[in-house]
């Protein structure tokens, strides 16, 4: 009687422990559960190694006199060119593909003496990110004697056969000396190795031989879907000066053109404002041997945080902001000169400040004449001003105008500003810096979402990142295949998915109590309830083995 | 634009150019006015008018005068009207008169939207974002809850005829704390910005120590000329103040700009195309003096009345006399006098006892000694005070007033606002009340402000009104008038548009102890805990009979045996 009282205890003990631990523990789980919507984490895992692959079609045209005709014949169709390169741990491939075309009708266009030739006509029409280069003999007076490469205007070069390359030579031998210039030429039109790894600073850490390069990849605005130009004419002295610009005559002559040019790459908008009594933050130096005011390149770096207070930041969009600045010296401290680091004056008397825009200081001192009656009236030359902020424009978007290699001669632009190639290099860099920077994103947010466990994950989240994913895959799958118009436009979409969800309100941390306060409030319940039946069980065990040690 | 360009281009040097006639204007003007009480009312008016269209389809848009940040809200917005003020402080009627441009205690901002606006509610919400934004003030709290479209209070003031009040947007957060971070991006939007002209004056230090402060900016389309052929923009940035004659004047009659504003005037905005500062003497000089003493004097009709000023030129060199400073001083001579009553005033406040239900009061005084006028009365109250709108009462000199027009938007619960309108006919000297009754509602835990002891505001009430003139009402005419021009009023002086705010309101809501969630979750665990405790040891324990221990007493009694040697029990 006494023994199956102890043995009923224990039963009951046991079967409330049960009812614990099988009902109890999975209520509780399922009631508090977050609800977290499924996010596609092994596709992030795969697109967090960044495996890349660019490839640029390149049709390269043999002129009359370059192959013999029954060499042309032997011409392969197509032929692929690997280079890998691996960048910190991130594997990029620059793929080259060769696409070689036999032709001998270039004749009548090589005939015309007319250096600039292949423009115009319909066979330099290529898609964007494919190239056409066309090899001429080296007799050829097409280009100038030292000129081996010309790079025009739209996506066409002339290729010189070096003269070690008579006719003569095998077909093999002629591709074998072709290939290396070829891909020179495509370093300067499409992308080269320092292209890519400042389009992936984010991700690569640089190594400090390269300083040049890392002062080029920092001027430049980083990759954004679009951008905010503003022109402002500060003004400090309207008591003595009345300005007048054209800034919407200006801004349709020059400015606009390259945007419409620029358009696939972002978006643009432009508008301008004149600010009166805004100082420079640091004051100019008297030079009493040019009887100027000098600003030493040294002190350039303070002059744009005052200023900065005045321009007012862009309140109908979230984009970056260009801003231009032309600075017109008060009259008393005018005229005002920038100098340079080794104190020689700096020709356009301008500088600019990496990410942020540029400066001009405009000398209106010539305008007083002999016997000035203030304020005086002056009309702002436009095209001086215009000529410097496109060239400061041109930098700070990425358009980098690198030395060519010896023995090039690149076409000036015309009057849009820029070359079709230049924009495809732009296309390129800012294609791999923005699924560079839509990985990122999106891999520190599903780590962010790993780390975190308590925090919702809403299904348009979800659908976010899956479009992100969707959109980087194909955009990666885009550069593989050489489409760059696609995989630009896919890389921006990826990028605004990506930082949708990145940034989305309801993915707070805050909004969600930490571990500790929760279970500080479970403990009243938890305590009471876990201790009884931890103890009895440990009672149960410990008799068990007492009874089986007997 | 071109052709100027290609002008331009042609002719050398520059200067000779005939330069082009700005599109764009900028006016200031400071308005002060010696209250009867002592205390100074300064009132600044910054007016920038732009010829041109913000909703033509082009993106590029240049800015000159007008401040860029505002440009690009009004075009993205597609706004048409935008008036938002800040003030702190009340502004007393009866002690002050009417204010020249009247604003409620805390924000307010009222919008009217183009009429291609779709989605209206969605741009409110993102344009009171931005202006949060560039005034640095919190109108990022302006939602649904305290958003109202008032059917007839708020019409638009520049041109244009839609008066859909789908596009209106009107909103007030009566808690708004007004200071210096207000101030700065207000004053940025000047064109010359405190550097030059009358904005010398607006330091902080001296504008936020006073009775009463508002600034406001005021955006509207209006006609270029008569015939309004051409339209422009107008920005209009105010700023009115009134320091105290106790606190910032130590007690003495006498004011300077110097001891208002601790700055004097030394030039003009030189791109503003007029400077002016006007002093009303419209009792001088049997009450004050001036100095310097200036001979321009101008007569207005403000607010119904025919006042006289003083003005100073500032674009003029002369009038900053050989010290090259304007230092204005003002010294009242006698302190006798009356004030013009004003003739419209309301005052509101909470009645009730209890934190259950309440009721609201809301009085408004006609002082017009013959003469009733019609206003139409605005109140937007918050959801958690549930109005019982049958109690609504109207009273005027004991006897139910029927208003002639009610617009009533009852409240949503977490949604939106109720709204209630009335168009009430005030009788002449009277005092006019209107009561309404209300239940004040329970706010779920996380709907409670940071200081909910404090109180919850209500906004004021708004009070529309066209007043008859105090000219007008002057019958027997002492001024020498010709006796011709003095039989009929005439008609522009015959009424005048005024706006008056009342009181917020403080109201106390039910206020939880804020520990309260957790104490409930530790009192229920306890509770469970215990009951399971019990069960637990019913179940498992294992009862046996004992021999009963001996009672207390027994036992003492056995320790006295003991000691006495006597054997125990």
């Amino acid at each position: 009687m006494f023994l199956s009282e102890r043995r009923r205890g224990q039963l009951a003990a046991l079967s409330i422990a049960a009812v614990v631990i099988i009902v109890g523990v999975p209520l509780w789980w399922r009631t508090t559960e977050t609800y977290r919507a499924w996010l596609p984490v092994s596709q992030i895992k795969e697109l967090a190694k960044l495996q890349l692959q660019l490839s640029a079609d390149v049709e390269v045209v043999f002129a009359r006199g370059t192959v013999t005709p029954e060499q042309q014949k032997k011409v392969p169709l197509t032929q692929t060119q690997e280079e890998e390169r691996a960048i910190d741990g991130d594997l990029i491939i620059l793929f080259l593909i060769l696409l070689i075309r036999n032709t001998k009708l270039e004749s009548k266009f090589f005939s015309c003496h007319v250096l600039f030739l292949p423009e115009d006509t319909a066979l330099s029409e290529s898609p964007c990110g494919s190239l056409v280069v066309y090899v001429i003999p080296e007799s050829s007076s097409l280009l100038p004697e030292d000129v081996n490469v010309y790079i025009g205007q739209r996506r066409t070069a002339l290729l010189r056969i070096g003269p070690q390359m008579r006719v003569g030579k095998t077909l093999e031998q002629l591709l074998a000396h072709l290939e290396p210039r070829i891909k020179q030429v495509l370093q300067v039109m499409s992308f080269s190795h320092n292209d890519i790894t400042a389009a992936l600073s984010d991700r690569v850490r640089f190594s400090p031989d390269n300083k040049e390069s890392i002062a080029d990849s920092m001027r430049a605005f980083k990759s954004s879907p679009g951008y905010e130009i503003t022109f402002s004419l500060l003004n400090p002295d309207p008591k003595s000066h009345r300005l007048h610009w054209d800034i919407e005559g200006a801004v349709q002559t020059y400015i606009q053109p390259l945007l419409t040019k620029l358009s696939p790459v972002a978006n643009f908008s432009i508008d301008s404002q004149t600010l009166y009594y805004t100082m420079l933050g640091v004051n100019p130096r008297f030079d009493t041997s040019r009887s100027a005011y000098t600003l030493n390149a040294d002190s350039l770096a303070h002059v744009i945080n005052p200023v900065e207070a005045r321009l007012g930041s862009n309140a109908a969009s979230s984009n970056p902001v260009l801003n231009f600045l032309l600075y017109v010296p008060d009259a008393q401290h005018s005229p005002l000169y920038i100098q340079g680091r080794k104190k020689q004056e700096v020709p356009s008397n301008a500088f600019h400040s990496p990410r942020w825009g540029g400066i001009m200081v405009y000398n209106v001192n010539g305008f007083y004449g002999s016997e000035p009656e203030f304020p005086v009236d002056i009309n702002i030359d436009m095209a001086k001003v215009m000529g410097v902020f496109l060239a400061q424009l041109r930098l700070l978007l990425g358009v980098q105008s690198s030395t060519p290699p010896p023995g090039f001669l690149v076409a000036r632009c015309g009057s849009t500003g820029l070359a079709d190639w230049e924009l495809d290099r732009l296309m390129w860099s800012r294609s791999v810096e923005n699924v560079a920077t839509a990985t990122t994103t999106i891999t520190s947010l599903a780590q962010l979402l790993d780390q975190i466990g308590n925090i919702v994950i809403n299904d348009n989240i979800a659908q976010q990142v899956s479009s992100a994913v969707t959109s980087l895959q194909l955009a990666v799958a885009e550069l593989e295949a050489g489409n760059l118009g696609f995989a630009l436009q896919y890389s921006k979409e990826a990028i605004l998915a990506s930082e949708k969800a990145f940034f989305d309100p309801s993915l707070l941390h805050l909004l969600y109590f930490p571990d500790d306060q929760k279970f500080a409030i479970y403990i009243p319940l938890f305590l009471p309830m876990c201790v009884p039946i931890l103890l009895s069980l440990l009672k149960i065990v410990s008799e068990a083995r007492q009874r089986l040690e007997c | 634009m071109s052709k100027y360009a290609a002008a331009q281009k042609q002719a050398e040097p520059a200067v000779l150019q005939p330069t082009p006639q700005p599109k764009d204007d900028f006016q200031e003007e400071l308005v002060v006015r010696p209250l009867h009480s002592g205390d100074i009312y300064a009132s600044f008016q910054f007016r920038t008018l732009w010829e041109t269209d913000f909703m033509r389809g082009n993106k590029v848009s240049h800015y000159r005068l007008f401040p860029k940040s505002l440009g690009q809200v009004i075009s993205k917005f597609s706004v048409r009207e935008l008036h938002i003020s800040f003030t702190q402080g009340y502004w007393r009627t009866m002690q002050w008169g009417q204010p020249y441009l009247p604003s409620p205690p805390g924000a307010e901002l009222w919008v009217w939207f183009q009429d291609s606006v779709t989605d209206v509610d969605a741009t409110w919400k993102e344009l009171t974002n931005v202006l949060s934004g560039i005034f640095c003030a919190s109108l990022n709290f302006i939602d649904s809850t305290n958003t109202v479209q008032p059917s007839a209070s708020f019409k638009p003031l520049g041109i244009g005829n839609v008066t859909d009040h789908r596009f209106l947007r009107y909103a007030t957060l009566p808690r708004e704390i007004v200071c210096t971070e207000n101030l700065t991006p207000w004053k940025k939007l000047l064109p010359c910005g405190s550097k030059a002209g009358l904005a010398v004056l607006l330091k902080s230090e001296k504008l936020f120590h006073s009775s009463f402060h508002s600034q406001a900016v005021h955006i509207r389309p209006v006609c270029q000329d008569w015939q309004c052929k051409t339209t422009s923009w107008e920005l209009r940035q105010t700023l009115n103040v009134v320091f105290d004659l106790h606190n910032s004047g130590q007690g003495k009659r006498e004011w300077s700009l110097f001891k208002m504003f601790s700055r004097t005037l030394t030039e003009a905005c030189p791109l503003a195309s007029s400077s002016k500062i006007y002093i009303d003497i419209t009792d001088n000089p049997e009450q004050f003096e001036l100095s310097p003493a200036t001979s321009l004097l101008s007569q207005a009709m403000v607010l119904g009345d025919r006042r006289t000023f003083s003005v100073y030129d500032l674009t003029q060199q002369d009038t900053f006399g050989s010290v090259r400073s304007l230092n204005l001083l003002i010294r009242w001579k006698s302190t006798e006098g009356d004030m013009l009553r004003p003739l419209l005033h309301a005052e509101r406040y909470v009645a009730g006892y209890g934190l259950q239900t309440g009721e609201i009061h809301t009085l408004m005084y006609n002082h017009h000694p013959y003469r009733s006028f019609p206003v139409l009365l605005l109140d937007s109250v918050p959801w958690y005070l549930r109005l019982y709108i049958h109690t609504l009462t109207v009273t005027s000199k004991g006897k139910d007033n029927k208003p002639s027009y009610i617009h009533y938007q009852p409240s949503k619960d977490r949604v939106r606002p109720h709204l209630l309108e009335m168009l009430v006919q005030l009788p002449p000297n009277s005092v006019t009340e209107v009561t309404v009754q209300f239940e004040r509602a329970l706010l779920k835990w996380t709907e409670y402000t940071p200081d909910p002891n404090h109180g919850f505001y209500v906004g004021s009430s708004v009070i529309s009104s066209l007043v008859p003139s105090t000219v007008a009402m002057d019958t027997n005419s002492t001024r020498e008038r010709p006796l011709f021009s003095s039989f009929f009023p005439c008609k522009e002086e015959s009424s005048y548009f005024v706006r008056v705010y009342t009181e917020p309101l403080l109201v106390n809501l039910p206020t939880p102890d804020f520990s309260m969630p957790y104490n409930v979750i530790c009192l229920t665990c306890t509770v469970v805990a215990v009951g399971y405790g019990s069960l637990y040891n019913l179940l498992t324990r294992s009862f046996q009979i004992e021999e009963p221990s001996p009672g207390l007493a027994k036992r003492i009694a056995n320790v006295i045996r003991k000691m006495r040697g006597v054997p125990p029990l």
